[in-house]
Protein backbone atom coordinates (compact mmCIF):
# COMPACT_ATOMS: atom_id res chain seq x y z
CA UNK A 1 0.00 0.00 0.00
CA UNK A 2 2.03 3.00 -1.48
CA UNK A 3 1.41 6.78 0.66
CA UNK A 4 -0.54 7.79 -2.64
CA UNK A 5 -3.06 4.98 -2.34
CA UNK A 6 -3.60 6.10 1.84
CA UNK A 7 -3.81 9.67 1.07
CA UNK A 8 -6.85 9.02 -2.32
CA UNK A 9 -8.55 6.53 0.07
CA UNK A 10 -8.05 8.05 3.36
CA UNK A 11 -11.56 10.55 3.31
CA UNK A 12 -13.54 7.71 1.95
CA UNK A 13 -12.36 5.54 5.15
CA UNK A 14 -13.10 8.55 7.51
CA UNK A 15 -16.61 8.81 6.10
CA UNK A 16 -16.97 4.70 6.73
CA UNK A 17 -16.23 5.74 9.85
CA UNK A 18 -18.41 8.24 10.56
CA UNK A 19 -21.34 6.30 8.84
CA UNK A 20 -20.38 3.14 10.97
CA UNK A 21 -20.93 5.83 14.08
CA UNK A 22 -24.53 6.36 13.05
CA UNK A 23 -24.74 3.05 12.40
CA UNK A 24 -23.94 2.02 16.07
CA UNK A 25 -26.37 4.35 17.44
CA UNK A 26 -29.24 2.77 15.28
CA UNK A 27 -28.74 -0.81 16.43
CA UNK A 28 -27.32 -0.23 19.90
CA UNK A 29 -29.31 2.99 21.87
CA UNK A 30 -33.02 1.86 22.54
CA UNK A 31 -34.47 5.56 22.55
CA UNK A 32 -36.33 6.05 19.41
CA UNK A 33 -35.36 9.92 18.72
CA UNK A 34 -31.77 9.14 19.74
CA UNK A 35 -32.18 6.59 16.78
CA UNK A 36 -33.71 8.81 14.40
CA UNK A 37 -30.83 10.90 15.15
CA UNK A 38 -28.46 7.91 14.48
CA UNK A 39 -30.24 7.90 11.00
CA UNK A 40 -29.52 10.91 10.02
CA UNK A 41 -25.77 10.71 10.61
CA UNK A 42 -25.50 7.63 8.67
CA UNK A 43 -26.94 9.62 5.68
CA UNK A 44 -25.11 12.35 6.00
CA UNK A 45 -22.31 9.96 5.87
CA UNK A 46 -23.12 8.58 2.55
CA UNK A 47 -23.82 12.27 0.87
CA UNK A 48 -20.16 13.19 2.35
CA UNK A 49 -18.77 10.16 0.10
CA UNK A 50 -20.77 10.92 -2.87
CA UNK A 51 -19.59 14.85 -2.56
CA UNK A 52 -16.21 13.66 -2.16
CA UNK A 53 -16.60 11.29 -5.23
CA UNK A 54 -17.29 14.62 -7.59
CA UNK A 55 -14.22 16.73 -6.07
CA UNK A 56 -11.73 16.93 -8.68
CA UNK A 57 -8.40 18.11 -7.63
CA UNK A 58 -7.57 21.87 -8.08
CA UNK A 59 -11.02 22.37 -9.20
CA UNK A 60 -14.07 24.97 -7.80
CA UNK A 61 -17.73 24.88 -7.55
CA UNK A 62 -19.24 24.72 -11.00
CA UNK A 63 -20.43 28.00 -11.24
CA UNK A 64 -19.66 30.26 -14.17
CA UNK A 65 -18.19 33.65 -13.77
CA UNK A 66 -20.11 36.56 -15.76
CA UNK A 67 -18.43 39.40 -17.09
CA UNK A 68 -19.26 43.12 -17.03
CA UNK A 69 -22.17 43.07 -19.32
CA UNK A 70 -24.07 40.71 -17.60
CA UNK A 71 -22.42 37.77 -19.94
CA UNK A 72 -21.33 34.33 -19.00
CA UNK A 73 -18.23 33.79 -19.61
CA UNK A 74 -16.92 30.03 -19.78
CA UNK A 75 -13.14 30.23 -19.08
CA UNK A 76 -11.68 26.53 -20.43
CA UNK A 77 -8.74 26.93 -17.69
CA UNK A 78 -10.98 26.82 -14.93
CA UNK A 79 -11.26 22.97 -13.68
CA UNK A 80 -14.83 22.51 -12.10
CA UNK A 81 -16.02 19.26 -10.17
CA UNK A 82 -18.97 17.51 -10.87
CA UNK A 83 -22.09 19.15 -11.02
CA UNK A 84 -24.63 15.76 -10.91
CA UNK A 85 -23.53 14.37 -7.52
CA UNK A 86 -24.64 17.75 -6.22
CA UNK A 87 -27.72 17.67 -7.42
CA UNK A 88 -28.21 14.39 -6.68
CA UNK A 89 -27.66 14.99 -3.01
CA UNK A 90 -29.94 17.94 -2.92
CA UNK A 91 -32.52 15.90 -4.00
CA UNK A 92 -31.53 13.32 -1.19
CA UNK A 93 -30.98 16.21 1.71
CA UNK A 94 -34.67 17.51 1.36
CA UNK A 95 -36.31 13.76 0.61
CA UNK A 96 -34.45 12.77 4.15
CA UNK A 97 -35.78 15.44 6.10
CA UNK A 98 -39.09 14.00 4.49
CA UNK A 99 -38.78 11.27 6.13
CA UNK A 100 -37.70 12.35 9.17
CA UNK A 101 -40.71 14.19 9.64
CA UNK A 102 -42.42 11.63 9.16
CA UNK A 103 -40.53 9.43 11.75
CA UNK A 104 -41.10 11.85 13.90
CA UNK A 105 -44.25 12.11 13.93
CA UNK A 106 -44.63 8.35 14.50
CA UNK A 107 -42.47 8.69 17.33
CA UNK A 108 -45.26 11.15 18.66
CA UNK A 109 -48.05 8.48 18.28
CA UNK A 110 -46.13 5.91 19.60
CA UNK A 111 -45.53 8.06 22.82
CA UNK A 112 -49.42 8.96 23.06
CA UNK A 113 -50.11 5.26 22.47
CA UNK A 114 -47.45 3.25 25.04
CA UNK A 115 -46.49 6.72 27.89
CA UNK A 116 -43.00 5.72 26.49
CA UNK A 117 -40.01 6.18 23.72
CA UNK A 118 -37.81 3.40 24.92
CA UNK A 119 -37.73 0.59 22.41
CA UNK A 120 -36.92 -2.19 25.60
CA UNK A 121 -40.34 -0.87 27.22
CA UNK A 122 -42.38 -0.71 24.28
CA UNK A 123 -41.35 -4.53 23.54
CA UNK A 124 -42.04 -5.59 27.30
CA UNK A 125 -45.47 -3.48 26.78
CA UNK A 126 -46.48 -5.68 23.76
CA UNK A 127 -45.58 -8.72 24.89
CA UNK A 128 -47.39 -8.49 28.61
CA UNK A 129 -50.54 -7.36 26.01
CA UNK A 130 -49.92 -10.80 24.01
CA UNK A 131 -49.80 -12.80 26.81
CA UNK A 132 -52.82 -11.10 28.42
CA UNK A 133 -55.02 -11.89 24.96
CA UNK A 134 -53.79 -15.25 24.57
CA UNK A 135 -55.30 -15.98 28.16
CA UNK A 136 -58.45 -14.56 27.44
CA UNK A 137 -58.38 -16.22 23.84
CA UNK A 138 -57.76 -19.81 25.61
CA UNK A 139 -60.43 -19.12 28.99
CA UNK A 140 -62.84 -18.79 25.73
CA UNK A 141 -61.87 -21.94 24.18
CA UNK A 142 -63.33 -23.40 27.07
CA UNK A 143 -59.77 -23.12 29.31
CA UNK A 144 -58.10 -26.11 27.46
CA UNK A 145 -56.33 -23.84 24.81
CA UNK B 1 -2.70 19.29 0.94
CA UNK B 2 -4.22 22.13 2.69
CA UNK B 3 -7.36 20.85 1.31
CA UNK B 4 -6.41 17.48 2.65
CA UNK B 5 -5.38 19.04 6.15
CA UNK B 6 -8.86 20.96 5.88
CA UNK B 7 -11.04 18.14 5.38
CA UNK B 8 -9.08 16.09 8.09
CA UNK B 9 -9.73 18.59 11.06
CA UNK B 10 -13.33 18.73 9.84
CA UNK B 11 -13.72 15.46 10.37
CA UNK B 12 -12.12 14.73 13.16
CA UNK B 13 -14.73 17.61 14.87
CA UNK B 14 -17.47 15.49 13.29
CA UNK B 15 -16.25 12.44 14.63
CA UNK B 16 -15.97 13.78 18.21
CA UNK B 17 -19.41 15.09 17.89
CA UNK B 18 -20.64 12.07 16.49
CA UNK B 19 -19.36 9.91 19.38
CA UNK B 20 -20.50 12.49 22.34
CA UNK B 21 -24.26 11.64 20.71
CA UNK B 22 -23.48 8.17 21.24
CA UNK B 23 -22.66 8.62 24.51
CA UNK B 24 -25.18 11.38 25.88
CA UNK B 25 -28.21 10.31 27.10
CA UNK B 26 -30.16 14.16 27.59
CA UNK B 27 -32.35 14.38 24.62
CA UNK B 28 -31.96 18.05 24.31
CA UNK B 29 -27.94 17.62 24.17
CA UNK B 30 -28.58 14.65 21.75
CA UNK B 31 -30.39 17.16 19.58
CA UNK B 32 -28.56 20.06 20.02
CA UNK B 33 -24.95 18.22 18.88
CA UNK B 34 -26.89 17.20 15.96
CA UNK B 35 -27.44 20.34 14.45
CA UNK B 36 -23.44 21.06 15.29
CA UNK B 37 -22.69 17.81 13.36
CA UNK B 38 -25.14 19.81 10.43
CA UNK B 39 -23.36 23.00 10.49
CA UNK B 40 -19.91 21.09 10.42
CA UNK B 41 -21.13 18.90 7.99
CA UNK B 42 -22.36 22.20 5.40
CA UNK B 43 -18.60 23.33 6.22
CA UNK B 44 -17.07 20.06 5.03
CA UNK B 45 -19.29 20.57 1.85
CA UNK B 46 -18.00 24.05 1.48
CA UNK B 47 -14.62 22.93 1.73
CA UNK B 48 -15.34 19.82 -0.95
CA UNK B 49 -16.76 22.71 -3.82
CA UNK B 50 -20.62 21.79 -3.20
CA UNK B 51 -21.49 25.46 -2.12
CA UNK B 52 -25.26 24.47 -2.97
CA UNK B 53 -25.05 21.41 -1.00
CA UNK B 54 -23.73 23.26 1.81
CA UNK B 55 -27.00 25.81 1.49
CA UNK B 56 -29.36 23.17 2.20
CA UNK B 57 -27.67 21.16 4.46
CA UNK B 58 -27.06 24.37 6.46
CA UNK B 59 -30.60 25.05 6.36
CA UNK B 60 -32.42 22.12 6.35
CA UNK B 61 -30.15 19.72 8.44
CA UNK B 62 -29.33 22.53 10.78
CA UNK B 63 -32.58 24.34 10.80
CA UNK B 64 -35.68 22.58 10.24
CA UNK B 65 -34.80 18.97 11.37
CA UNK B 66 -33.83 20.71 14.41
CA UNK B 67 -36.82 22.40 15.04
CA UNK B 68 -38.85 19.27 14.55
CA UNK B 69 -36.46 17.34 16.91
CA UNK B 70 -36.87 20.26 19.62
CA UNK B 71 -40.84 19.72 18.90
CA UNK B 72 -40.94 16.14 19.17
CA UNK B 73 -38.95 16.19 22.61
CA UNK B 74 -41.27 18.61 24.00
CA UNK B 75 -43.87 16.60 23.26
CA UNK B 76 -42.50 12.90 24.30
CA UNK B 77 -39.80 12.76 26.85
CA UNK B 78 -36.71 14.77 27.92
CA UNK B 79 -34.26 11.92 28.73
CA UNK B 80 -33.54 8.80 27.34
CA UNK B 81 -32.65 5.39 29.30
CA UNK B 82 -28.97 4.59 29.75
CA UNK B 83 -28.20 1.44 27.67
CA UNK B 84 -29.22 -1.49 29.32
CA UNK B 85 -28.37 -4.47 26.70
CA UNK B 86 -24.54 -5.43 26.11
CA UNK B 87 -23.26 -3.72 23.88
CA UNK B 88 -20.66 -6.23 21.92
CA UNK B 89 -23.14 -7.22 19.63
CA UNK B 90 -24.22 -4.13 18.06
CA UNK B 91 -19.61 -3.46 18.23
CA UNK B 92 -19.54 -6.73 16.13
CA UNK B 93 -21.83 -6.04 13.50
CA UNK B 94 -20.70 -1.97 12.58
CA UNK B 95 -17.31 -3.71 12.50
CA UNK B 96 -18.20 -6.70 10.03
CA UNK B 97 -20.00 -3.99 8.26
CA UNK B 98 -17.47 -1.46 8.12
CA UNK B 99 -14.63 -3.96 7.36
CA UNK B 100 -16.75 -4.88 4.13
CA UNK B 101 -17.49 -1.32 3.10
CA UNK B 102 -13.88 -0.64 3.29
CA UNK B 103 -12.60 -3.49 1.63
CA UNK B 104 -15.77 -1.88 -1.28
CA UNK B 105 -13.17 1.22 -1.57
CA UNK B 106 -10.06 -0.74 -2.08
CA UNK B 107 -10.98 -0.66 -6.13
CA UNK B 108 -12.39 3.39 -6.50
CA UNK B 109 -10.75 5.88 -8.05
CA UNK B 110 -8.07 8.55 -5.91
CA UNK B 111 -9.91 10.76 -4.31
CA UNK B 112 -10.37 14.08 -6.59
CA UNK B 113 -9.05 11.89 -9.67
CA UNK B 114 -9.78 13.80 -12.69
CA UNK B 115 -9.75 10.69 -14.68
CA UNK B 116 -12.52 9.25 -12.20
CA UNK B 117 -15.19 7.52 -14.27
CA UNK B 118 -17.92 9.52 -12.41
CA UNK B 119 -15.85 12.51 -13.62
CA UNK B 120 -15.52 11.61 -17.70
CA UNK B 121 -19.00 10.48 -18.82
CA UNK B 122 -22.26 12.76 -18.49
CA UNK B 123 -20.44 15.93 -16.08
CA UNK B 124 -18.54 17.44 -18.87
CA UNK B 125 -21.57 17.26 -21.23
CA UNK B 126 -23.35 19.26 -18.44
CA UNK B 127 -19.88 21.85 -18.03
CA UNK B 128 -19.38 22.08 -21.92
CA UNK B 129 -23.37 22.79 -23.20
CA UNK B 130 -25.19 24.23 -20.51
CA UNK B 131 -24.44 27.68 -21.04
CA UNK B 132 -25.99 27.40 -24.56
CA UNK B 133 -28.29 25.34 -23.85
CA UNK B 134 -30.03 26.88 -20.67
CA UNK B 135 -27.76 29.75 -20.05
CA UNK B 136 -27.70 29.70 -16.13
CA UNK B 137 -24.31 30.82 -14.75
CA UNK B 138 -25.05 27.77 -11.67
CA UNK B 139 -24.30 24.31 -13.35
CA UNK B 140 -26.06 22.71 -10.39
CA UNK B 141 -29.56 24.89 -10.91
CA UNK B 142 -29.83 24.07 -14.86
CA UNK B 143 -29.16 20.37 -13.99
CA UNK B 144 -31.91 20.65 -10.99
CA UNK B 145 -34.78 22.69 -12.67
CA UNK B 146 -34.12 21.90 -16.66
CA UNK B 147 -32.33 18.93 -17.05
CA UNK B 148 -33.41 16.61 -14.37
CA UNK B 149 -36.60 18.62 -14.35
CA UNK B 150 -38.66 16.17 -13.75
CA UNK B 151 -36.56 14.50 -10.84
CA UNK B 152 -36.78 17.29 -8.61
CA UNK B 153 -40.82 17.33 -9.66
CA UNK B 154 -40.80 14.23 -7.75
CA UNK B 155 -38.60 15.06 -5.10
CA UNK B 156 -41.68 17.86 -4.73
CA UNK B 157 -44.08 14.67 -4.76
CA UNK B 158 -42.33 13.16 -1.85
CA UNK B 159 -42.22 15.79 0.30
CA UNK B 160 -45.77 16.39 -0.32
CA UNK B 161 -46.82 12.57 0.86
CA UNK B 162 -44.17 12.92 3.73
CA UNK B 163 -46.55 16.24 4.73
CA UNK B 164 -49.39 14.41 4.05
CA UNK B 165 -48.80 11.62 6.38
CA UNK B 166 -46.91 14.07 9.36
CA UNK B 167 -50.83 15.66 9.44
CA UNK B 168 -52.51 12.26 8.91
CA UNK B 169 -50.56 10.72 11.87
CA UNK B 170 -50.81 13.57 14.50
CA UNK B 171 -54.76 14.34 13.70
CA UNK B 172 -56.66 14.50 16.69
CA UNK B 173 -53.83 14.82 19.12
CA UNK B 174 -54.95 17.42 21.02
CA UNK B 175 -58.94 16.25 20.73
CA UNK B 176 -57.69 12.61 22.02
CA UNK B 177 -55.43 14.42 24.90
CA UNK B 178 -58.31 16.19 25.94
CA UNK B 179 -60.48 13.62 25.81
CA UNK B 180 -58.36 11.86 28.26
CA UNK B 181 -58.19 14.44 30.60
CA UNK B 182 -61.57 14.35 31.11
CA UNK B 183 -61.76 10.69 31.41
CA UNK B 184 -59.44 10.76 34.14
CA UNK B 185 -60.75 13.70 35.90
CA UNK B 186 -64.80 11.98 36.41
CA UNK B 187 -62.81 8.67 37.26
Amino acid sequence: MTLEFFIGHINYWLFIVLMMTGFYIVVACGNLVKKVVGLNIFQVAVFMLYISISKVTGGTAPIFPIDRMGKIKADPEIVYSNPLPHVLILTAIVVGIATTSLALALIVRIREAYNTIEEDDILEIDARTARAENIIHGEAMGGRA
Amino acid sequence: MTETIVNFILFSMLVITAFAIVRQDRLFTVVMLASVFSLLTAMLFVALDAVDVAFTEAAVGAGISTVLMLGTIALTARGAKPASRPNTLPLLVVLVTGAGLVYGTLDMPNFGDPEAPSNVHLAPHYLTNSIEEIDVPNVVTSILASYRGFDTLGETAVVFAAGIGVLMILSGLRHRRREDEEEEEDA
